[in-house]
């Protein structure tokens, strides 16, 4: 059983810069943190401010331009891009199913590494997700919050260490907002699963997070638990 | 009507390629006004097509008098131009000018060969050539398509291909559903031609062999030979790139890369 004191992802001076006319413009500058295994870090900042960035870089589907990740205090870039992203998981703002089942969604990111998930095993993620029954549902008859719980189980398909979560609620009517809140906080709880939740909802925040970072114009600003941040 | 105006066949020419051209210019003006971009590009598109196909003409009359090997390096230097103009269908895409002429070198250029060994094509300049030029210009039209689909519907996918790199999919297989589309796109008006042969349209090599004297139904079979190369070459150039478009697409460390297609 892994220790939950362990830490399991640390940023150092974290950093994107993108070419612009007059030189590099900063889009992330100098963020750092650590993060223990199943803590989970809410981003707040308003928009433009770097939260998706720094998305990006923990998955590494941007290159930082300055600074370093570990993950489990080794630095993620002598990890294969594939095998690092398996790892670390996300989910985006809005779900991009791939055309098709939503087993065959599901059950994507485990057959990139050979893996073909049993019937049971995609039914146990679309129970875990509240969508017993819809493994061979075509994906565009989904509302956007079916779709949205789809694209958490097709994540967490992939066993990651860590979840990386992009406003995930905020594409979605209040009452679906609700359900997936709650739906992923339960099972960031329950897997212990260490995890970095974009939101700009300070409510939110509060309601889910161990540790908040504030990001604004690309700056790290604050870093604390949400009493610290939210209520000082 | 021109035929009593002009007895020479040079003159005669000349009138009737004027003749299309004011009817082209006539219809370029009204998709014009209808707010069809390709207005302006028409006018200079005939007077180049003109030139290019005169100059072909006369160095032409002047190779057929040499030996079958001149023609090689005219069907090179066709490559060669024509991977510019697929680059500039494409200019956002790195690289677009090496993979088009990587992709034409393996499609056109390994069907001209092995045809050529094979004895379907003549090696004679009167044969290279204009069946060659035509294999070739088929050839860069597909690879146009193919490239400019392909970079459209990656910009147009950018969060499923994102989500699929985002799961541990490798960079080709994260494009391959665009790959296959642009695929089946670049290939529909080569495919279509072959289906519609004959019964919608007599192409143009038939209906030179006919005014030749050839017989009509080798000048048939022949027309059919002529279109199945291209599309075996345009099939050939599009597999290619369905190898190494992607690659252009991605950093090493499968990061896709920002390209704005037009």
């Amino acid at each position: 059983m892994p220790r939950m004191d362990m830490t399991v992802l640390e940023a150092r001076h974290l950093s994107r810069a993108h070419p612009a006319s007059g030189g590099l413009k900063p889009l992330l500058l100098d963020v750092s943190f650590r993060l223990l295994r199943g803590q989970v870090m809410a981003v707040t900042g308003p928009s433009g401010a770097g939260k998706t960035t720094l998305l990006r870089l923990l998955n590494r589907l941007d290159e930082p331009t300055g600074g370093e990740l570990l993950l489990h205090g080794e630095d993620s870039r002598k990890l294969d891009p594939a095998q690092l992203r398996r790892k670390i998981g996300m989910v985006m703002q809005r779900p991009y199913l791939f055309a098709g089942t939503a087993a065959g969604n599901i059950g994507y990111g485990p057959s990139q590494r050979g893996v073909i998930l049993s019937a049971a095993q995609i039914e146990g993620l679309l129970r875990q997700v509240g969508m017993t029954g819809y493994a061979e549902r075509d994906v565009s008859t989904l509302s956007g919050g079916e779709a949205q719980r789809i694209s958490i189980a097709r994540a967490l398909a992939n066993e990651p260490e860590v979840l990386l979560l992009d406003e995930p609620t905020s594409a979605l009517d209040p009452e679906s907002k609700q359900d997936i809140e709650q739906l992923l906080g339960h099972l960031v709880r329950e897997r212990h699963a260490t995890c970095v939740w974009v939101t700009h909802d300070l409510e939110q925040a509060a309601r889910v997070a161990d540790l908040a970072l504030r990001i604004e114009a690309g700056n790290a600003v604050g870093l604390g638990t949400p009493q610290e941040m939210f209520h000082a | 009507m021109l035929k009593w105006l002009f007895h020479s066949q040079l003159y005669l020419g000349l009138a009737q390629a004027a003749t299309v051209a004011v009817t082209a210019l006539i219809v370029a003006g009204f998709a014009a006004r209808r707010g069809a971009k390709i207005g302006g590009e028409i006018p200079f598109a005939l007077l180049r097509g003109l030139v290019q196909i005169l100059l072909i003409g006369a160095l032409l009359a002047l190779l057929m008098r040499g030996p079958w090997w001149t023609s090689i390096p005219l069907l090179l230097a066709m490559v060669f131009i024509a991977a510019t103009i697929v680059r500039r269908r494409v200019p956002e895409l790195p690289g677009a000018y090496s993979l088009s002429l990587w992709c034409m070198s393996a499609g056109a250029g390994g069907v001209i060969l092995f045809m050529t060994l094979m004895g379907i094509i003549e090696p004679r300049v009167t044969m290279l050539i204009p069946v060659g030029s035509m294999v070739i210009a088929q050839n860069m039209n597909i690879q146009s398509l193919f490239l400019n689909r392909f970079l459209g519907e990656v910009n147009a996918h950018r969060g499923e291909i994102e989500s699929a790199l985002a799961l541990g999919a490798a960079p080709e297989t994260a494009v391959s559903p665009y790959l296959q589309a642009s695929f089946h796109a670049s290939l529909i008006p080569a495919a279509d031609n072959l289906r519609s042969l004959g019964i919608v349209w007599i192409p143009g090599i038939m209906t030179g062999m006919l005014l030749s004297g050839s017989s009509p139904l080798y000048a048939a079979l022949y027309q059919f030979v002529v279109l199945a190369m291209i599309f075996t070459a345009g099939g050939l150039s599009c597999l290619t790139a369905t190898h190494l478009a992607p690659r252009r697409m991605f950093t090493t460390h499968h990061q896709l890369l920002r390209v704005a297609a037009d």
